[in-house]
């Protein structure tokens, strides 16, 4: 073996580098912590645990200013595998360390599965009224929606990242182009007041609700209860031209806006990014208890009916604090309500493939710790029952 | 003798603790312990008047006990009945504490007007509520967490005004000397009232008076209902719906409909009348007559109240956290005289303190229901408690008091830190929706919490390790060997124990919510703690640091562990965020920076340190 080899193998498997990445760990974690209340709870994440460096911004260059959780725990894992590799001896003594350092290396590999394919969504259920899809609670898409077919609706979703980008995009499915003219991450909608002039904006609607209403930015919020409603001005382009320019915003308040062109029925809406299920949920009956005398919360529920379309199954669930409904692959648990409303129930939704990692990986390093102190224990144990010089 | 003066000291101990348990007494003819066992149903936790006098007065000025004007000591239940049937009396008792002087301002108040140079009556304030009602509004707009010292004590005394006048109107209306024969007088008349007032509503011919009569007590009954958020009147007998308690207020009201007085609400009127016209027969009377009524029904819940109020009575904690104050000096000064014999003592006297706190959790178990750690407060209890345990092992095993002067340090300071959060109400409140699972109260916190008690004990090993090295000459080499054994050995034990309890939150997390992991800053600050643990077990077995460098890292382990248990809660983001607590951030503050001051003593050069070498 070569210098270099050593060398490199030494700084790979050294403690020291295990340390360092412990420390460099810990201080991430404290700053995302800190940051959540400036960021909220998902753009921490992917500002400092889903990427490889944290990156600040000096005017408009990012620079990177500390390492992410990937380059962390790449690292670290790194560090892991090799020392495992090189120190691996099959002892008793070492089966501890062994096995929770097995554990830890299934557990950083879990956490980089989880982010990579966990999604989560929100259901807002209301009373009798069956619904099939879930909705994002961050992402928003561009829908329009071909309903000449009263049995079938034909939907064409354009992200909203390819949306707010500006360009001319066009879908084999329709028979016009697609440009968004302007576009604000965040927006207010409001009513015009009858008799005042459109806004001075350089683009006005021509077509739908946007003719009476008035769109304005926002600043983007970062804060845990509120989302960005995302807004735009998009006009439709078909062979004979231009064929209106729609005023579209995510605010639920603003209902999908119904044209014509060619002999089919279309509607556009911006909303929010829906995921569709085979399968429908429908709410029964929401309750909401409180202890006697109090607005302390004692129980959220949600009697829900489950069908699939094939009519295998076809039955009720009740969904309440600490038990979820788990169904095809999804974790459906009671999160929110509206306040007064007792109509209504807000679930979220959970598809985690790579949920059963931690539990194996916890499972190893828990053994793996208790037989390390264990044999610590023992050790001592038998030290002490020798005779040793009394302490003062 | 040498030998027996330890299990002197225990006996004198015991017999201490042995007389805080004896039933407290009437101080006067009135059977005023009986009236405070009587069961309530406030914030949603049926609980005897005892409890609700002394949270309130915790509340109100940090402390259960009231000195009138004319120098009577009050017990707090005594004092309850002043504030509900003598409240003109009350009024003039010094019981709202106000320490900010900007505060005081706005009642033209200086702090010598005050008793103790901080607590003021009613009268006192009366003159200036409606100015203190106008910044009440104020400060209310500003979001919690930015606001002022200054609004938070506008926001606080207004609380405590509010809370004051819900105990005036829980019973009776208050400043109606004579609220039981009105009550009577009500009853006889309210079939013909009602019919007056129905007749004058349909421009019939009627009789005035009985129709003013009705409205007149019937708004009073309404400001009652309206006015307090106290529960004193029983379900009605056929009612299966135990918790179905109502207001007075609420129970008088119910009267135009149902033409008698509700006998809860009578029976208060006549507890009123007995100790405003203060004839206690009939006051006692009206204690074993009521309560007998209750126990047909609630005989398990009096009980629970009888406990509580013997508990209340008995105050485990304090008596516990007297004792380790006084084990820490003893086991302290064992260092410099008698180690053997005032070794033995100090171990003795935190076992016995140890014993009252085990008995006081389990009471405060036994009348929630629950599991050890259900909120901050109970966390305090459960930290010390799992510390001391430890340490009370540790000194088994070295008998160096060193586990001692630990237990005694770590002990009283979480009482210390459990006093202080009681100070906002009841600390046996009810578990709101989310947390109501004694499934994994029982493991994921009580797993986590003795994980912070281990890091905490490290810690102070830590301390110990330096101050003795720097400071006194006691650290030699087997005292160092054996400290660093110690610190080790339990660093171990709560690396195991943040892990475990960490997981098992993870699965909690997953079982409730289909996620593992949602880097919520509670489960942060955890992690941080393991990670922090790792980094000391790997720099340790890495050879990165030696004796002196582990006990530094183990110090630090006292800034992550309070981030974790306090820092997060003050952060105001995620699930965890139950416990926010306003003049805490002070204290962590200053407790992180004396915990860097120790870590840079540690640091100081081995020739610097009167025990020289020893500690390399």
């Amino acid at each position: 073996m070569n210098d270099v080899t050593r060398q490199f193998r030494d700084f790979f498997t050294s403690l020291t580098l295990t340390v360092v990445l412990l420390v460099l760990g810990m201080v991430l974690v404290f700053a995302a912590t800190l940051d959540q209340v400036n960021l909220g709870i998902w753009a921490v994440q992917e500002k400092y645990f889903r990427s490889f460096f944290v990156l600040a911004r000096f005017g408009d260059i990012p620079v990177p200013v500390f390492p992410g959780g990937y380059f962390i725990g790449g690292l670290l894992l790194i560090n892991l595998i090799a020392s495992h590799v090189y120190r691996f001896k099959a002892t008793l003594r070492q089966l501890g360390i062994q096995l929770a350092h097995a554990g830890l290396i299934l557990l950083l590999i879990g956490e980089l599965l989880t982010g990579i394919l966990q999604d989560d969504f929100s259901m807002r259920l209301s009373q009798e009224e069956p619904r099939n899809y879930s909705e994002s609670f961050r992402e928003n898409e561009l829908a329009i929606v071909d309903t000449t077919d009263p049995k079938h609706d034909e939907v064409v979703a354009i992200p909203e990242s390819i949306a707010a980008r500006g360009e001319t995009i066009q879908h084999p499915k329709l028979p016009f182009r697609v440009i968004t003219r302007l576009y604000y991450p965040n927006s207010l909608i409001r009513n015009r007041e009858a008799g005042t002039p459109a806004s001075p904006a350089a683009i006005k609607a021509t077509k739908g609700i946007g003719m009476n209403v008035d769109l304005t930015p926002l600043p983007i919020t970062y804060k845990q209860d509120e989302r960005n409603l995302p807004g735009a001005f998009v006009e439709l382009v078909g062979s004979e031209g231009i064929i209106g320019t729609w005023m579209i915003s995510a605010d639920p308040r603003m209902p999908p806006q119904r044209f014509d062109y060619g002999g089919r029925n279309y509607t556009i809406a911006l909303r929010f990014t829906r995921a569709y299920k085979d399968y429908t949920l429908t709410l029964l009956k929401f309750s909401h208890d409180k202890y006697s005398g109090t607005e302390i919360p004692k129980n959220f529920s949600s009697r829900i009916r489950l069908q699939t379309p094939g009519g295998a199954d076809d039955r009720e669930v009740l969904i309440y604090m600490n038990n979820p409904l788990r169904y095809a692959g999804y974790t459906f648990y009671q999160a929110s309500f509206e306040p007064g409303n007792d109509k209504v129930t807000i679930l979220q939704v959970v598809r985690n493939p790579s949920w059963l990692i931690p539990y194996i990986a916890c499972s190893l390093m828990t053994l793996g710790l208790l037989w390390q102190f264990t044999i610590h224990l023992l050790g001592f144990i038998a030290k002490r029952r020798r005779p040793i010089p009394a302490v003062a | 003798m040498k030998k027996a003066a330890p299990f002197l000291v225990l006996a004198l101990v015991l017999a201490w603790v042995a007389s805080t348990l004896r039933a407290p007494r009437n101080p006067a003819a009135y059977d005023i312990q009986g009236f405070g066992r009587l069961p309530v149903l406030v914030n949603g936790r049926l609980k005897p008047l005892d409890t609700v006098a002394r949270s309130s007065l915790l509340q109100l000025q940090g402390r259960q006990t009231v000195t009138t004007p004319d120098g009577r000591r009050l017990q707090p239940i005594e004092w309850l009945l002043d504030v509900t049937f003598r409240p003109a009396k009350a009024d003039t008792y010094q019981h709202f504490e106000i320490v900010n002087p900007d505060v005081l301002a706005i009642f033209d108040l200086r702090t010598s007007d005050g008793q103790g140079e901080k607590r003021f009556s009613l009268r006192q304030l009366e003159p200036k509520i409606a100015e203190l009602q106008r910044q009440a509004k104020l400060a209310d707009q500003v979001e919690s967490a930015v606001r002022t010292p200054f609004q938070r004590g506008v926001l606080q005394i207004y609380g405590n005004l509010v809370h004051y006048q819900r105990l005036r109107h829980a019973f009776v209306s208050p400043g109606r000397p004579d609220f039981l024969g009105e009550l009577l007088q009500f009853q006889d008349q309210v079939k013909a009232g009602v019919e007056a007032v129905r007749a004058k509503q349909a421009g019939q011919p009627h009789d005035e008076a009985a129709a003013k009569a009705m409205t007149d007590i019937g708004e009073r009954f309404v400001v009652m209902a309206e006015s307090t958020t106290f529960l004193v009147v029983p379900p009605d007998a056929g009612n299966p719906d135990l918790t179905a308690w109502k207001s007075a207020g609420a129970a008088l009201l119910e009267t135009f409909r149902v033409g008698t007085v509700n006998p809860a609400a009578l029976a208060y009127a006549g507890f009123a009348h007995s100790w405003y016209g203060e004839k206690p027969e009939q006051f006692n009377k009206l204690v074993e007559l009521f309560r007998a009524d209750l126990s047909k029904r609630f005989e398990a819940k009096l009980r629970k109240c009888d406990l509580e109020t013997r508990f209340n009575a008995a105050q485990p904690f304090y008596t516990s956290s007297v004792l380790y104050a006084l084990a820490f000096f003893v086991a302290l000064f064992s260092w410099l005289i008698w180690p053997s014999l005032l070794g033995r003592s100090a171990f003795w006297i935190i076992t016995v303190a140890w014993v009252a706190a085990t008995a006081g959790i389990a009471c405060r178990m036994w009348l929630e229901g629950r599991p050890p750690v259900t909120n901050l407060y109970s966390s305090a209890l459960f930290v010390g408690w799992g510390a001391v345990g430890l340490c009370l092992l540790l000194e088994a095993i070295y008998r160096n008091a060193i586990g001692s002067v630990a237990a005694g340090a770590i002990g009283f300071s979480t009482l210390v830190i459990a006093h202080h959060l009681s100070l906002s109400g009841d600390t046996m409140e009810m578990m709101r929706a989310v947390l109501d699972s004694n499934f994994w109260l029982a493991t994921h916190v009580v797993v986590i919490t003795a994980g912070y008690s281990a890091t905490f004990l490290a810690g102070f090993l830590g301390i110990i390790y330096v101050l003795r090295g720097l400071f006194t000459r006691g650290l030699d080499r087997p005292t160092a060997d054996a400290l660093t054994r110690m610190t080790y050995g339990i660093t171990c034990f709560a690396t195991l124990f943040n892990f475990v309890g960490t997981i098992l939150g993870g699965i909690w997390a997953d079982q409730s919510w289909g996620r593992f992991w949602g880097w919520d800053p509670k489960e942060n600050g955890a992690l941080i703690i393991v990670l922090w643990n790792a980094i000391m077990l790997h720099a340790r077995w890495g050879g990165i640091v030696r004796q002196r460098g582990f006990m530094a890292l183990a110090i630090g382990g006292n800034i992550v562990t309070s981030w974790s248990w306090f820092g997060t809660n003050m952060l105001g983001v995620g699930l965890h965020s139950y416990g926010f607590t306003d003049a805490a951030f002070m204290a962590l503050s200053s407790f992180v920076a004396s915990q860097l001051v120790l870590i840079a003593l540690a640091n100081v050069p081995l020739r610097l340190w009167r025990s020289g070498p020893a500690g390399a």
